[in-house]
């Protein structure tokens, strides 16, 4: 058993070697970088393209799907020896989407088998860019109380409603959105819809935030008529009608994941040894700096208990939202100390050499970790009730 | 390795969290020497029941006739060790100690060693010799006379050093004080002619001497490992200890938290329970947080220095600090969330905050370590 994942290290490694061109081994430095797919997509140099085909081709961009829907099919201990070995060399990840971290676990435990032959592919071949249609202006953490309403007309729904917070719509391809589909149930009426954002009536405006970027957008739906099958076994909704709830609560878990993982303090280099190149630290600064990487180490320690517990099927289930708290917060104080580590350079916002305010930018945007996905407080209140079990309300 | 307790280490965490539940018990143990005031700060009675549950012993090689077990488990003891604040001589005889005595001689393992795996022995180690953790100083001086060595010195801190069979002692045998090179280790027995102790009960009622060594005579082969060679051991010694003594540390902050958690599904005020306030919610919750997270390091620390991985150093630190900071916001929590009946000694909440006061000051706090890990990360 230790052999063979010997052995499978060992051509993980050589076909890393093999096939990412070097270009893919240095850090991301501006949102081009990025390679999301998409109908629309393109690419922003030749050795962006070879990488994403390369791991296109081997199931590599989902490599811990099953083979038959895109992925690889590698167990979670081939998984983590993968990323494991992607890390050693820096590889940029293949394809970044909203369907490999979000719509694609929905489906892997709701969908139909229909669902999955179909949306899944699309999403490891990276033809279609997903969104994800949750947070309405009056529903943020009380999301429950989303109020975009689709009229049940038979064979279809006609819906209308306003979604916020829905990061990238404007490049995205299809939308899983959440549409109130029984007025009188508040749990029990929602239903999870997948719909294409070319649908006539669909219509998104992006929101400017204090980074000077758009990644999020306002999205309307005015009168959008949503087909309630696209096919034999492919429903236009996921899990079942009403049921929609269910499957967001499932997501979101993912999604406090996935924010704990990539966006919290899990970064295995200190955050001393990167910024003292800039020039000599203030004791005192490099002291706070030195407390922050005792919480970051120990906090990359947690992350890797977490991912070990939830393959094995042990821990709280409401741990994620432990992780979501801890390492967003921690994230945030991270661009705290990188901008006061980096003085008055930090501060430039359009320069070529602060990379276009990349530092600034980067401390701005970090202030949405502790809100989206689930706002610290919220995080707090559940684990309180759901860990502590402390009582009331 | 998955970081996680595997069957075997889960079958051990619960039989030692049964035997320091019942034997180990705040009433039976702290309390009850504490108010006999006894001299030694724990039970030589429990010490040999240690023994009889194999873990005096679990860190000393097979061959020897120990367990031969890693860190990883000595952390579980010790984690239990920590939520019942159990006295006993467990970190400094068979996690420091014991670690160094892997580098003795066969006649020094063969010495000590049985003594310590019946529970009949108590070892402990003398390293510092001021207020603040700082090994790196060892000015104790052992100069070689005819086929030994003659000890001058002081150090302090000694965990119960006055009731100690044996201790491991970092002493000078070349260079200056502060010299990386040039220390060795000795294996010094108890009542050597000019040893003094000068025995001080600390603030959690365990007991720690200033020792003085005035012209102490000791043998060739009370050396551990290579004269001027014992850096190397001392270091292994302190990694050993420091996660041993962070997984003490975890065991007092989860005992604290449960203790406070549990306050407040019960005390009533307003007309409600006070674990219904959202202040005191989300305070307890940000409190779980850091105690996972300092428990997740403590065992990832524990893993490393079990596979020899060049990171344990560093990762120790981290978990020496971190700790400290998760136990020290524990017990701080705890005593405030009680309110006054958390000031009484009657109950047990303020004993967790004295224990792990001496807990974070025994071999470096969270600035001493956090100091480490700036340094060891290169800045």
């Amino acid at each position: 058993m230790a052999d063979d994942l010997e052995q499978f290290r060992s051509e993980v490694r050589s076909w890393l070697e093999a096939n990412c061109p070097e270009e893919m081994r240095q850090p991301v430095r501006d949102e081009r970088d990025v390679y999301w797919g998409g109908r629309n997509a393109s690419f922003k140099s030749d050795a962006q393209k070879q990488w994403f085909e390369a791991c296109r081709d081997k199931g590599y961009t989902v490599p811990e799907w099953p083979k038959e829907y895109g992925g690889a099919g590698l167990s979670p201990a081939e998984g983590k020896i993968f990323r494991q070995e992607m890390a050693a060399i820096n590889a940029r990840p293949p394809l970044s989407s909203f369907g490999i971290w979000m719509l694609g676990p929905a489906l892997l435990h709701f969908g139909t088998e229909g669902q999955k032959q179909r949306f899944l592919n699309e999403i490891a071949r990276g033809e279609i860019r997903w969104c994800q249609g949750y947070s309405e202006p009056g529903s943020g953490s009380d999301l429950v109380s989303m109020q975009t309403y689709g009229e049940d007309k038979g064979d279809h729904w006609i819906v209308n409603g306003q979604k916020i917070w829905t990061s990238y719509a404007d490049e995205a391809d299809w939308i899983f959105c959440l549409v109130r589909t029984d007025k009188e149930n508040k749990y029990q009426g929602i239903t999870f819809m997948l719909f294409d954002m070319e649908n006539q009536g669909v219509s998104t405006k992006p929101i400017l935030l204090i980074s000077g970027n758009s990644p999020f957008c306002e999205t309307f739906m005015d009168d959008v008529k949503v087909p309630k099958s696209y096919g034999e076994d492919i429903p236009a909704y996921v899990g079942e009608v009403n049921r929609g709830w269910d499957v967001a609560k499932y997501l979101l878990g993912h999604e406090r994941e996935m924010i704990s993982a990539t966006g919290g303090g899990d970064r295995a280099s200190s955050l001393g040894s990167v910024t003292s190149r800039q020039g000599e630290l203030d004791p005192v600064l490099r002291a706070e700096m030195a407390m922050f990487d005792v919480d970051a180490l120990s906090f990359t320690a947690m992350s890797e208990k977490f991912m070990d517990e939830l393959k094995a099927n042990k821990g709280h289930p409401a741990q994620p939202n432990m992780l979501k708290y801890a390492g967003t917060e921690l994230n945030k104080r991270r661009h705290e100390l990188l901008m006061a580590a980096g003085g008055s350079a930090a501060l430039e916002w359009d320069s070529e050499e602060s990379g276009g305010g990349k530092t600034a930018r980067s401390w701005l945007r970090t202030k949405a970790n502790s809100i989206e996905g689930g706002t610290s407080e919220v995080m707090l209140n559940v684990i309180s009730k759901r860990i502590l079990e402390l009582p009331g309300g | 390795m998955p970081l996680y307790h595997d069957d075997d280490q889960a079958m051990l965490a619960d039989s030692a969290s049964q035997f320091m539940r019942e034997e180990g018990a705040i009433n039976k143990q702290l309390r009850h020497w504490r108010d006999r005031d006894c001299k030694d700060g724990f039970g030589h009675g429990l010490w040999e029941q240690f023994g009889e549950m194999g873990f005096t012993g679990m860190l000393v090689d097979e061959d020897d006739g120990g367990l031969g077990m890693g860190h990883v488990e000595a952390a579980i003891v010790l984690e239990e060790i920590g939520r019942n604040l159990t006295p006993s001589p467990f970190l400094a005889s068979s996690v420091l100690a014991a670690t160094a005595l892997k580098h003795g001689s066969e006649d020094l393992r063969s010495r000590w060693l049985p003594g310590l795996i019946e529970g009949k022995s108590v070892f402990t180690v003398a390293i510092d010799e001021g207020p603040k953790h700082n090994p790196q100083r060892i000015g104790c001086k052992a100069e070689k006379s005819g086929n030994g060595f003659k000890l001058n010195g002081k150090k302090a801190f000694v965990l119960h050093g006055a009731s100690a069979d044996m201790m491991v002692v970092a002493a000078r045998t070349s260079g200056s004080d502060d010299d990386t090179d040039g220390v060795t280790l000795f294996a010094v027995p108890k009542d050597t002619s000019g040893i003094e102790h000068d025995a001080r009960r600390l603030v959690d009622s365990s007991m720690a001497t200033h020792t003085s060594f005035d012209d102490v005579e000791l043998d060739g082969d009370a050396v551990i490992g290579e004269v001027d060679g014992g850096r190397e051991i001392l270091n292994a010694m302190l990694d050993a200890g420091r996660v041993g003594a962070a997984a003490e540390g975890v065991g007092v902050a989860r005992g604290a938290m449960d203790m406070t958690v549990d306050y407040l599904k019960q005390r009533k005020q307003f007309g409600k329970t006070i674990g219904e306030f959202q202040a005191l919610q989300h305070r307890a919750a940000h409190l779980y947080a850091e105690v996972e997270i300092a428990r997740a390091v403590t065992i990832k620390a524990a893993q490393l220095l079990d596979g020899g991985s060049e990171k344990a150093e560093l990762m120790a630190s981290v978990a020496k600090a971190k700790v400290a900071k998760a136990a020290g916001l524990a017990v701080r929590e705890g005593v405030q969330m009680h309110g006054g009946i958390g000031m009484t000694d009657e109950y047990d909440i303020g004993l967790y905050m004295k224990r792990d006061r001496a807990l974070q000051e025994f071999l470096g706090d969270q600035y001493y370590h956090a100091e480490r890990v700036a340094q060891l990360s290169g800045y």
